[in-house]
């Protein structure tokens, strides 16, 4: 093989990376070439080393001696100089984005301080100005003095990748005016409107001259943006793909290596069981009451635009936000104006949130503390906890839900994000509830654990969990639903069933409500 | 039909998992603490090494011990509990008052001191929850008015001559030479390590402790969890209170208050061994006597009693950095 990458026009060079974490190799020997002005995707599933990678370029983690780093020509000297390379003009959006909520925009984009002349004195008036002036050349309007806890994430994404792009410009890197770019895994949490916002932006920095790097494990947001794409599987580059002449399978096939197919649902026809969960009058305070009503073993889509009173479905039934009306589980009715989540759980209602660390679990307990909690009263016997079943019935689970690594005694916070999904699903599976509340069961999660994960709900619902998923994610929809309620206004306004499930006939669904009604 | 074929893994065996690092950083201040007692042996073959001297040190740190104890349960549930070297001395105080001044029968005034730290437990608990205030801020604020009332009910004066049933039972009863203090700081610190590792309210402790966001939404009652933690807080250190008045005889208004540091201290020392990473109750117990017999081996070799502060606070530092240095410096977690 052949450990070095050459390309007209590289501004930046990484030739034969090789970063070792004890005794494991996290990238094997890694070499990518980026050139001027393009945007370059590095796309793999979880553990694959792209955010090692990036790491590395960050300075954060140090490779072993033989990696080359070479920005605009300049071999750069190991250890890697974590400010070196940003002045040299690298500037890094990471997942978290890094802003402080409870600041305002203009303070979080003075903490770099980079282009400050006088440190002794800020005027913030001058600094809003000149902000808002810079938030308009990209067509964007963010209040500078608004708190960054009341943006809207894709606005706060805005904040950060403008304080990145203010970071390339204020750098000597200019050799040229432009810098590079990276963004890690920007998109996950936003909505599919939002992502093409926030691809306009990339793209519109890139026409002032910049490159950049997008990590992510989206194929789709790859095919959009991306000119070419480094694939990386178990620390190795797989193949540099030209994503323009590369179709959707070619690039999935080589993420995975083998052949994985997307899981394929039979699809449950309405009476063919019994309606077990009814709702009644459901509201959360601001919107019109509705109802609905779940088989056994159903799946329930519900899905809408932002804003549109979907996602906080899962929410109130569970009583985790405040809400009115009633649920009915197969003859069990409770008022959900007073439902607490235990009386919610007790009637064998369970919910996975979808800020998998800040609600769901719990990262830096292990496995084994997390995956058992519903079931402690199981594994008690009459002197307290049996701790030795506890550690078996969190190895039997790992081993089911396929949790890599399996060793249920890591703490949750050190698995991949699919990883530690599966672990909090099979939480929740284990005690096999009746009706489950989804919220995005799948963000942030590779295509292959992806797979797995829709397979287990099918399992459950097969064996009678119904499943209510709230998700804006169309293609997870169509995969595992048998049914999908569409809102508007805080209500559901379109049904799809059966045959009527696409991505493309859901997206319109979403508009299409909402011109109706503005229509009205 | 789907399938999804990956590549089967092996489970991680559980030798693997025993890693030489790992015991090192659990036993680490059990070694250390040994050094020094070996340390102190060399120089100081006769005295220090006496039955007599590890007897008294055990004993009279039984105090301490018990409050450490105390508040490592609001610690494992994410609040700090800084009142309770206050509600300690208010305790021994109701027995200087009751017992002593107004000479009531011991047994129903120990009672009443245990109820009394409750009480200012469950007015802790109360600021917190409704008003929702941190409580560093409530338990600073209800601590210091606490002392306030000490002052004023002593008229800033020790009280002597608490009932000699109290001293007997804490310190003149010994067992194989030791006070029996010592033993009633072990039971509780048994007591406190199996609620924490083998019952389900332990666990619920740890799980509010450590999100209370996800604690909430898998059922547990935070309120509740919190609000018992600080009531078990006070009542502890309102016991040792009652074996602060039994080891001396009498109820001083001030001395107890120097207790606070020494607990915390204890508390976050204690984080760092048997169980790293997590509040434990025998960490805090090893950590309390690693500490005395520092400062008693000081003492003895002629250190001055400014020692103490020196001891308590440079070892709490260099102990809770040289066990990152094992970790490799990566972030405490205890919330």
């Amino acid at each position: 093989m052949s450990n070095t990458a050459t390309t007209d026009n590289a501004v930046l060079v990484m030739n034969d990376i090789k970063m070792k974490f004890g005794s494991n190799y996290a990238l094997k020997g890694v070499s990518v070439a980026v050139r001027r002005g393009e945007v370059f995707g590095l796309l793999g599933q979880n553990g694959s080393g792209k955010s090692t990678l990036i790491k590395v370029l960050a300075g954060f983690h140090q490779p072993e001696e033989g990696s080359e780093v070479v920005l605009w020509g300049e071999k750069m000297a190991l250890p890697l100089d974590p400010m070196l390379i940003k002045k040299r003009g690298v500037a890094f959006v990471h997942q978290h984005l890094g802003l402080v909520p409870s600041l305002t925009v203009a303070e979080n984009m003075r903490v770099t301080s980079l282009g400050q002349k006088n440190p002794w004195f800020v005027s913030w008036r001058k600094e809003a100005e000149r902000l808002s002036a810079l938030f308009a050349e990209f067509n964007l309007d963010v209040d500078p003095l608004a708190t960054v806890a009341s943006l809207p994430p894709v606005e706060r994404a805005f904040v950060a990748i403008i304080r990145a792009f203010e970071d390339l410009r204020a750098s000597d890197a200019g050799y040229g005016g432009e810098g590079i770019l990276v963004l890690d895994e920007p998109t996950p949490f936003l909505p599919g409107e939002d992502v093409k916002r926030l691809f306009d932006l990339v793209r519109s920095i890139v026409k002032t001259g910049a490159s950049v790097i997008i990590v992510t494990h989206d194929i789709d947001e790859v095919r959009d943006i991306t000119d070419r794409v480094a694939v990386l599987r178990d620390g190795q580059l797989v193949e540099v793909l030209d994503t323009k002449a590369s179709s959707r399978q070619a690039i999935l096939d080589t993420i995975v290596g083998s052949r994985i197919d997307a899981f394929a649902k039979q699809r449950m026809a309405a009476g063919a069981a019994p309606v077990t969960i009814r709702v009644d009058n459901l509201t959360d305070g601001n919107t019109p009451p509705f109802s609905l009503s779940l088989q056994e073993g159903e799946i329930l889509g519900v899905t809408g635009l932002i804003g549109s009173g979907f996602a906080s479905v899962p929410y109130t039934l569970y009583g985790a936000r405040r809400g009115a009306g009633t649920l009915t589980v197969s003859d069990r009715k409770i008022d959900l104006s007073s439902i607490t989540p235990l009386m919610a759980q007790r009637m064998g209602v369970a919910l996975l949130p979808g800020d998998r660390l800040g609600a769901a679990g719990i990262g830096s307990l292990a496995v084994t503390d997390n995956i058992t909690l519903p079931i402690l009263d199981e594994l008690s016997h009459l002197a307290g906890l049996d701790r030795g079943a506890m550690v078996k019935e969190a190895g039997r689970l790992s081993t089911l839900h396929d949790v890599r690594p399996h060793n249920p005694a890591l703490a949750l916070g050190s698995l991949s994000g699919g990883n530690q999904q599966k672990v909090l699903l099979a939480k929740w599976l284990r005690i096999q509830p009746k009706l489950l509340l989804l919220d995005e069961p799948t963000q942030g999660v590779d295509f292959g654990a992806r797979q797995q994960i829709f397979k287990a709900l099918d399992d459950a619902a097969r064996a009678g969990t119904s499943i209510i998923c709230a998700s804006t994610d169309n293609e997870q929809l169509e995969q595992i639903c048998d049914r999908i309620l569409v809102f508007s206004r805080g209500r559901p306004v379109v049904e799809l069933k059966g045959q009527e499930i696409n991505r493309k006939a859901i997206t319109e669904a979403c508009f299409y409500s909402t011109d109706a009604e503005a229509a009205e | 039909m789907t399938t999804i074929d990956m590549p089967i893994q092996k489970p991680v065996s559980a030798l693997s998992r025993f890693t030489l690092k790992t015991e090192a950083e659990r036993f680490a201040l059990v070694a250390a603490w040994l050094f020094l007692i070996i340390l102190f042996g060399i120089l100081m073959p006769d005295s220090f090494l006496s039955w007599r001297n590890f007897s008294t040190m055990f004993g009279s740190q039984a105090v301490l011990v018990v409050l450490t104890l105390g508040i490592i349960i609001p610690l494992t549930s994410g609040d700090f509990d800084l009142s309770g070297a206050s509600i300690l001395t208010m305790s021994s105080m109701v027995i200087g008052v009751f017992n002593a001044q107004m000479g009531w029968p011991i047994l129903p005034v120990l009672i009443m001191s245990l109820a009394v730290g409750a009480l200012i437990g469950a007015i802790n608990a109360f600021f917190v929850l409704y008003f929702r205030i941190h409580s560093l801020i409530v338990t600073l604020g209800v601590g210091t008015f606490v002392n306030g009332v000490i002052l004023w009910m002593s008229g800033s004066q020790t009280i002597s001559g608490v009932s000699m049933e109290l001293v007997s039972w804490v310190i003149m009863g010994r067992l194989w030479g030791i006070p029996l203090a010592f033993y009633y700081a072990l039971i509780l610190a048994a007591v406190i390590w199996y609620a924490f590792e083998f019952t389900i309210p332990g666990r619920k402790l740890l799980f509010v402790g450590r999100g209370r966001e996800v604690s909430r939404l898998n059922g547990i009652p935070v309120e509740r969890v919190r609000a018992t933690s600080f009531i078990l807080s006070g009542l502890i250190s309102a016991f040792a209170g009652i074996l602060y008045s039994g080891m001396t005889g009498s109820a001083d208004p001030l001395s107890g208050l120097n207790l606070l540091l020494p607990a915390f201290a204890a508390a976050f020392l204690g984080a760092t061994t048997i169980a790293p990473g997590r509040f434990n109750a025998f960490g805090a117990v090893i950590s309390v006597y690693f500490l005395v017999t520092g400062i008693t081996g000081l003492t003895m070799m002629g250190a001055h009693a400014y020692v103490q502060n020196l001891f308590y606070g440079g070892a709490l530092v260099i102990a809770v950095s040289l066990s990152q240095l094992v970790r490799n410096r990566q972030p405490q977690d205890f919330s």
